[in-house]
């Protein structure tokens, strides 16, 4: 095993676990804060990436893409949230999985009749079109580099909204003691309808941010989603640091196996679930239950 | 497999089918049927994808038998062809209704298609049960024309094997002896990676790593960092469409390009120039066609295609266009009457067809024998440079054809 190609594997890693927790963390906070277990996740990731193609197509400009991929993700999930979403929560989780399925194949639906099936390719923006050198014999793209980054700059501005702002705070007891929002005379349902719009816009902001590095398909998302359930399993249900921690590991662990043990690859993440279950069954960071 | 699949189909859609059935014999009690004769049309069946991910390849498929049909003055063997279009739409679920379709309602003689190497296996199935004669305008799967080879299944395209030993073949002329394949896990990705593995051996190098990733997953990160660790001189590969505009600027975007060349099934770079834009530059591939080929014949063709349909003909219009050249010449042999099955089927196995790519002649499992011509993508094109492998044949390994 070569040094210099297991630092490019390492990076490979951090960057694809980075990508991962952009749409873990919201489908942690969403089954956290309000107990929906929210399959149509990664139609929302793919929905992220088709806008983006959409208006890098148009315009030109990917950077256009990404505030639209945030904001229209946020207006989006807070829409979702109160037309639908809202009516489900004490219901029984079947329902909650057929709501969540219908979107699926109502958004894969709307996705062939509007704009086809095709696989599509997404324009690196011009500014980004070079490589770097990360190790002697192994160049990393410019726009690569700059996802990583931009991810490390999500991740640490939800830390800090979490840790240092009101709303943040009260999403945070809401995640970890559902039962306390309401003693506290917190507004649950401004909660709500604010996780469930951080949710969606990280999922379509990692969708438009993905878009040049992995194309634009049909069901792109289901692989995302799987995974990131996975994630979630792994980092401890309604806890972002458990995300972010089960992120980075899932990601450096697929990608070593894919690189180092191709033959068992598929299998790694799901052995290293079941370690982490039966290590520690609620998860790696999961918050205190009373 | 294939029977309990059109089991279901049967299962799943009873009322359909009752319907297009009843359809079917209304439509036959109400007109009056013309004795067999020589004059009367014959029905020519076209299953191909006319809308979905593969609509230009169909298209471009279709207008080209149209312009042989149209250069005969619309006979062949004294017959007028009357041309039955049914999109197929690339969707392997919808495959065996489709090709029970064109021979049930509406009475296809002969069929012609397709594209999508799923699809044609429901028509390969067909035409083994009943003896109808298919044509493969595309779908390259070694199995047509392998183990499920048969009298009356014919292809005027290619097998994945054929463009890959090609390029290997070439590659190890060039004295390459150690080189990397990396490709989607699946049936044409790894019937093409086996084809390339053989070329290279007979050229005196060696495959010694392949590396795949799950159709059509285009995480291909952790596969391009291996390579450099793996001392080799070269990398194959089979990718196609948008994947293979990914694959081949995250090549360069590694900065393996320049150090370690990239090669592969023409595939590769075929339709695709255009968004991997300098990316794609001087990448050599193999296929049975090319830009740039010189030949009376070939300049002949294009003209004729592009005032026909405006449009470039390529590799796609070529294969359509020979393969109503192969109908063509076994309806001449046996003047229109395809009763003569036998006669019909052995004119075509030993007709020399002069295709715009080169003639070509098939070989016993009813494979082109053709040039696999070796290219290079400049400006846009991918020019012919050479011959990588002449007058190649698939194996047909396995192929038990009755005498």
């Amino acid at each position: 095993m070569d040094l210099s190609g297991l630092l490019a594997q390492l990076l490979n890693g951090m960057q694809y676990g980075l990508l991962l927790f952009l749409i873990s963390s919201g489908l942690t906070l969403i089954f956290g804060v309000m107990g929906v277990i929210n399959l149509a996740h990664g139609s929302l990731f793919m929905i992220g990436a088709y806008a983006a193609f959409v208006i890098t197509g148009w315009t030109g400009a990917l950077w256009l893409a990404l505030p639209a991929a945030l904001i229209g993700g946020a207006l989006f999930g807070a829409l979702l949230e109160r037309g639908l979403f809202r009516h489900f929560y004490r219901r029984e989780h079947l329902d909650q999985v057929l709501l969540t399925f219908a979107l699926i194949l109502l958004f894969e639906e709307a996705r062939s009749a509007l704009l086809g099936n095709d696989f599509h390719s997404v324009q690196v923006p011009a500014l980004l079109d070079f490589s770097v050198p990360v190790t002697p014999d192994f160049a990393y793209s410019a726009y690569r580099l700059a996802v990583l980054g931009a991810c490390v700059l999500v991740a640490l501005l939800m830390f800090l909204g979490l840790e240092r702002t009101r709303l943040g705070s009260a999403v945070r007891a809401a995640a970890e003691k559902p039962e306390m929002v309401e003693l506290l005379g917190l507004d649950a349902r401004r909660i709500h309808m604010a996780v469930f719009a951080l949710g969606t816009a990280l999922a379509m902001l990692a969708g438009a941010l993905a878009a040049p590095l992995q194309s634009v398909y049909p069901n792109m998302g289901d692989g995302f989603l799987i995974i990131s359930f996975v994630v979630v399993v792994v980092g401890g249900v309604g806890s972002v640091a458990g995300a972010f921690w089960g992120a980075l590991l899932i990601g450096l662990v697929d990608t070593l196996g894919k690189a180092y043990l191709p033959e068992v690859a598929g299998l790694a993440v799901y052995v290293l679930m079941a370690a982490v279950l039966l290590w520690r069954p609620s998860g790696l960071f999961a918050p205190a239950r009373g | 497999m294939l029977e309990i699949r059109a089991g279901t189909a049967t299962a799943v859609l009873p009322r359909r089918r009752l319907a297009s059935l009843a359809a079917g014999a209304a439509v036959a009690a109400a007109l009056p049927r013309p004795a067999r004769a020589q004059g009367a049309p014959l029905r020519v069946g076209l299953m191909l994808p006319f809308s979905g991910t593969f609509a230009a390849l169909g298209e471009n498929i279709a207008a080209a038998i149209e312009l042989h049909l149209a250069e005969r003055g619309g006979r062949m063997g004294g017959r007028p062809l009357q041309i039955i279009r049914l999109d197929d739409e690339s969707n392997p679920a919808n495959a065996v209704q489709n090709a029970n379709r064109l021979v049930g309602r509406d009475r296809a003689e002969v069929l012609i298609g397709t594209v999508h190497s799923g699809v044609v296996m429901a028509l390969v199935q067909i035409s083994r049960e009943r003896g109808i004669p298919l044509i493969i305008p595309n779908a390259g799967n070694v199995a047509a024309t392998r183990e499920l080879c048969a009298p009356s299944i014919f292809r005027s395209s290619f097998s994945n094997w054929q463009p890959a030993y090609g390029m290997g073949l070439a590659l190890g002329r060039q004295g390459v002896k150690r080189a990397a394949w990396i490709t989607w896990d699946y049936a044409a990705g790894n019937e093409a990676g086996e084809g390339f593995r053989q070329g290279l051996a007979a050229g005196g190098g060696e495959v010694v790593r392949e590396l795949k990733l799950p159709f059509p997953e285009t995480n291909f990160q952790p596969l391009l960092a291996q390579i450099p660790g793996l001392n080799v001189e070269a990398v194959g590969s089979f990718f196609a469409g948008g994947g293979a505009v990914q694959f081949v600027r995250e090549y360069a975007a590694a900065g393996l390009k320049e150090r370690i060349p990239l090669c592969g099934s023409g595939f590769l770079t075929e339709g695709v120039l255009g968004p991997q834009g300098a990316a794609a530059e001087g990448i050599r591939t193999a296929l049975h066609y090319g830009d740039g080929l010189d030949s009376p014949k070939n300049t002949a063709f294009r003209e004729a295609f592009k005032a026909r349909t405006t449009r470039d003909a390529d590799v796609y219009a070529v294969q359509g266009y020979d393969a109503a050249q192969m109908l063509a010449a076994g309806l001449e042999a046996v003047r229109g009457d395809l009763g003569a099955e036998a006669a019909f089927v052995r004119a075509i196995r030993e007709a020399r067809i002069d295709s715009p790519r080169g003639a070509f002649t098939l070989s016993p499992s009813h494979n082109p024998v053709q040039n696999i011509y070796l290219r290079e993508a400049k400006g846009g094109q991918n020019r012919v440079v050479g011959i990588a492998a002449e007058a190649l044949a698939d194996p047909g390994t396995g192929c038990r054809m009755p005498a």
